[in-house]
């Protein structure tokens, strides 16, 4: 009985390890086939990631380990030198990370925008407003529950630059700093049927399972760009930055941006491809 | 109720994303343990065998750290591995090594405090019993050592349901990423965040049977003793 357990216990072992080492694929493999993407959340959620990196994996032989977190966290592990590249949506945030000698190489990859959502019943009244900021103050001045990410992100970023042009300092029990990722605020907005605003993107990847609706829309203000940039290879040595600039490459292409244009949830287009200019 | 079938069905469709994850989870958990199991039953038998200046005080502490919380464990591991840190030359942030380092960190603590404090309630009477047929050393320490198979056995799976079971650990040194470092917490975590109770309930099915089973384990032993 030991022996017969013993056995297995090797014999799991010895799986894992092959499991652990790294596809021994019989195409050409480049010298270093892992390359360590930091990127936000709204990337991964709304899926977009998986359908685009096989692709990327089959073309090159390069494997993406994709850590989503938001932006903020994304650029600091890229500071770090805890990442190769970084595939963000912040462009003041991704200025500085390039000005700082952080990364380089930044380029554009897709735009959407971002949508303030809420529930049907529009407590606040901000239906088909044209000035997000105009109905973020409406939001405040009805002290309906908001739902901010609370974290830095991109999105977050971009809430906090919305509350400033309204010239509101929200504060107060309606409105919720979560500190979670896009999804997770998305579904806690949801249970509250509260307000919150949302990349386009996860938003549409969600919307089937949310019982909110996109109120306003279309301010320029909303505009969402996402760049992807290269960890600063003088800065850190160590970085794989042939893999991050194949990668940049890649999604620049002729391909992966046709790709981008191509990722449609129930036939709605999420991201808008942006690397031709 | 529905995403409890669509769960079963999950887990008995052989899905092979939530094999893998499984899998990892297991893996590193086991791993884990052993390392573990490595460093914390011989500290924990030096620590009953032995008697220095400010014993009652390293007890109490590491007593204090069975509630370690799994997310300062991350951080503390965290700050030691990334690049910028004085361990980042080992380059193994976001890998599954990652996590075993951070979950021997966690489970250390409860290795050595549970093999010690069950080498303690050994009866007197057996060492007294030993000596008198003249053990020494060596013999005694194998000796207590079979007596307290059970003790120790214990130990190492109230290790191994800690480390399966923890999140932050695995989130914030593992990065949760897909077919390499995703566990079934990290998963769960994922998934309910973005709305897919069912694929989370699935894997919290296959969690708690684990849990439960490590537990059973557990209690059969000490009823055995």
């Amino acid at each position: 009985m030991k022996k017969i357990l013993c056995i297995g216990i090797i014999l799991f072992l010895a799986f894992g390890v092959g499991l652990f080492a790294t596809g021994s694929g019989e195409k050409e493999m480049p010298a270093n086939p892992r390359i360590k993407m930091a990127t936000t959340t709204s990337t991964e959620n709304s899926g977009l990631l998986d359908y685009l990196l096989p692709v990327f994996k089959e073309k090159t032989g390069y494997s993406v380990d994709v850590i989503a977190v938001g932006t903020g966290a994304a650029l600091e592990l890229g500071a770090k030198g805890d990442v190769d590249v970084v595939f963000v949506h912040a462009r003041s945030k991704e200025d500085e990370f390039v000005a700082a000698g952080n990364g380089i190489n930044r380029k554009d990859v897709m735009h959407n925008d971002f949508v303030i959502i809420g529930p049907k019943s529009d407590p606040a009244g901000i239906k088909s407003m044209k000035d997000a900021a105009g109905a973020l103050s409406r939001i405040a001045t009805s002290e309906a529950d908001f739902v901010s990410r609370g974290d830095k992100s991109g999105t977050h970023v971009k809430e906090r630059e919305l509350w400033k042009k309204a010239g509101i300092d929200p504060s107060g029990i309606w409105y919720k700093e979560a500190g979670q990722g896009m999804g997770a605020v998305i579904m806690m907005t949801n249970d509250m049927q509260g307000y919150t605003i949302a990349d386009r993107g996860t938003y549409i990847a969600m919307r089937d399972k949310v019982d909110l609706v996109a109120l306003v829309e279309g301010d320029p203000v909303l505009f969402n760009p996402y760049g992807i940039i290269a960890v600063n290879p003088e800065k850190y040595e160590h970085v794989n930055f042939e893999g991050a600039m194949a990668l940049e490459n890649w999604i620049v292409s002729e391909e992966g941006q046709s790709l981008i244009a191509a990722y449609k949830i129930k036939g709605d287009q999420l991201f808008y491809p942006d690397a031709d200019k | 109720m529905e995403s409890f079938g669509r769960a079963f069905q999950l887990i008995f469709s052989g899905n092979r994303e939530v094999f893998t994850i499984v899998f990892t989870s297991l893996y590193i958990s086991i791993i884990s343990t052993g390392v573990t199991a490595c460093l914390g039953i011989p500290a924990g038998i030096l620590l009953h065998f032995n008697t220095f200046p400010f014993k009652r005080g390293l007890v109490a502490v590491i007593n204090a750290l069975l509630a370690l919380p799994t997310v300062v464990v991350g951080l503390l591991v965290f700050s030691l591995i990334s690049r910028s840190g004085p361990l980042g030359s080992l380059n193994i942030l976001f890998s599954p090594w990652a996590i075993v380092m951070g979950q021997v960190v966690l489970s250390f603590p409860i290795m050595v405090s549970l093999v010690y404090s069950g080498l303690s309630k050994v009866d007197g009477r057996f060492y007294e019993t030993l000596v008198t047929l003249g053990a020494k050393g060596r013999n005694v320490l194998a000796a207590t050592l079979i007596e307290a198979r059970f003790v120790i056995l214990s130990a190492v799976l109230a290790g191994f349901g800690r480390v399966i079971g923890e999140v932050g650990v695995s989130m914030m040194l593992g990065g949760n990423i897909r077919w390499y470092t995703r566990t079934m917490t990290t998963s769960i975590a994922l998934e309910s965040s973005k709305g897919e109770f069912s694929q989370a309930l699935a894997l919290g099915v296959i969690l708690v049977t684990i849990a439960l089973l490590v537990n059973g384990i557990i209690h059969t032993l000490v009823k055995e003793r």
